[in-house]
């Protein structure tokens, strides 16, 4: 039993790392997938197809290939070019790390994020409009606070999302909870209480998250009754 | 010069062309009620004169001024719009929904904002609500608060949209009790309605819209009692029983 609680202490090692990953992420995938979901709501042509592309293009690919593109192809290219560039002044691997996730589930969150402002009643808009609001702020003031209740699910859901996927960044450098096992696996060869210590330590941070979102979607559902 | 002129109005969607060339003028303190039967286009004018539809063709003009696309968000400042289903901010207090305009539009001071607000309210009976959320306030209580919502940006006229259409019946009168009252005090409206007694009480100058045109318009004497197009008679002897 020793070894797998070894296991386990060993792969929460790697939580700071995926946490603040996820986390930084997670900021720059809302802002950022903000503005992908206004670009795609603009009437400008060319901005909706840029959003458009760039959505396709991520969700087409998988996140590892993004990351390995992200932390190794890029300064390989620059190299070609002449130009001297490290990650490593640049803030370390970590940095495209958590670029690649943030751009990654901005992709994702444009999505829910579109279809959180869809979902607001049009009456809205034009009551701020007839009040002499211009569209950016009845955006500011009146859709996007309304839509962000919405969407506050679908979104702790994609941050659940993320805090697995960060396990492809221990390909590119990063130490977090994967990487953490697996390097301990390498040294002891204890294999399988370092894979399920991995496990473990994903889940003591991705179920209680899940079941913080599931009270509060249970607790919205009785206030929408209610109403 | 009119507080309002429409002139040459037209609006369609796609082929379908709701107006077919209006024409109008509202003066100040005039209350005009807009009748006729769904789908002849009078909600559609209401939303032209504010712009929350894109006219196809036309002008419209404000105190002699002509909406544009580079003016029309400081011109709304000057009418206020009440909706058939209120379009209160569900996010927002009563009190808020009066301020959130005020503050953020005119830039006017949060201080007297919340003053005017409160004064509002009891003028509309509901200063004892300024603190709720709209969804604990009834239909007519909505409307009214909605009502309040218009008149604290100190609008020059009031555009009303089938106001008491999605009100269940024992709330109408409240809501057009506070209306009734505007009106006396001079305010400026255009009213789209189905409620018939309430044109004829209130109104300076009703017209009768039908398939896209005016077909009459005069005093409510002239045009809801007395009739003289074919149309008219025949849409008002369906809705006066």
């Amino acid at each position: 039993m020793e070894v797998y609680l070894k296991g386990f202490l060993i792969a929460c090692k790697g939580i700071p790392a995926t946490v603040a990953v996820s986390l930084i992420a997670i900021v720059l995938g809302a802002a950022f997938g903000l503005l992908l979901a206004l670009c795609s709501q603009t009437k400008s042509k060319i901005l909706q197809v840029i959003a458009k592309v760039y959505v396709d293009i991520v969700r087409g690919t998988p996140m590892l290939v993004q990351a390995l593109i992200m932390a190794y192809g890029i300064p390989w290219l620059l190299q070609s070019w002449g130009i001297a560039f490290k990650w490593d002044d640049f803030g370390g691997m970590a940095v495209p790390a958590v670029i690649v996730c943030g751009f990654n589930s901005a992709a994702y969150l444009s999505e829910v994020i579109r279809s959180g402002i869809q979902a607001i009643d049009k009456g809205q808009m034009e009551a701020a409009r007839s009040l002499g609001m211009s569209h950016g702020m009845a955006m500011r003031l009146i859709i996007i606070p309304q839509a962000i209740r919405i969407i506050l699910p679908a979104f702790a859901n994609e941050f659940v999302t993320l805090i697995k996927e960060t396990s492809v960044l221990g390909y590119v450098g990063v130490v977090e909870i994967l990487r953490r096992g697996q390097l301990w696996n390498s040294s002891s060869f204890e294999t399988f209480p370092a894979y399920i210590g991995v496990a473990l330590a994903y889940m003591i941070l991705t179920i209680p998250l899940s079941k913080v979102i599931n009270g509060y979607e249970r607790k919205m559902a009785r206030k929408e009754s209610a109403a | 010069m009119s507080m309002i002129e429409i002139k040459g109005l037209r609006k369609s969607f796609g082929d379908l062309e709701v107006l077919k060339g209006i024409d109008q003028n509202v003066e100040e303190g005039e209350v005009l009620c807009i009748v006729g039967p769904s789908g002849s286009g009078k909600s559609t004018m209401l939303r032209c004169i504010n712009r929350l539809e894109e006219p196809t063709g036309g002008e419209i003009y404000i105190d002699g001024e002509l909406i544009t696309d580079k003016n029309v968000d400081s011109m709304r400042t000057k009418m206020g719009m009440v909706f058939q289903s209120f379009n209160l901010f569900p996010h927002k207090s009563v009190k808020e929904n009066l301020t959130i305009g005020p503050v953020n539009v005119k830039k006017a001071d949060k201080k007297a904002s919340d003053e005017k607000a409160m004064e509002l309210l009891s003028r509309v009976g509901l200063a004892d609500k300024a603190d709720e959320y709209p969804r604990n306030l009834s239909g007519g209580q909505q409307q009214r608060v909605a009502i309040a919502r218009a008149l604290a940006m100190d609008p020059e006229v009031i555009l009303f949209d089938e106001p008491t259409s999605a009100l269940d019946p024992e709330m109408v009168g409240e809501v057009l009790d506070v209306m009734k009252d505007l009106a006396r005090a001079g305010m400026t409206m255009v009213v789209v309605t189905h409620e018939m007694g309430f044109a004829k009480e209130v109104a300076d100058k009703v017209i009768f819209m039908d398939g896209g045109y005016i077909v009459e318009q005069g005093t409510p004497e002239e045009v809801l009692s007395n009739p003289k197009e074919p149309r008219t008679q025949d849409f008002l002897s369906k809705v006066l029983i």
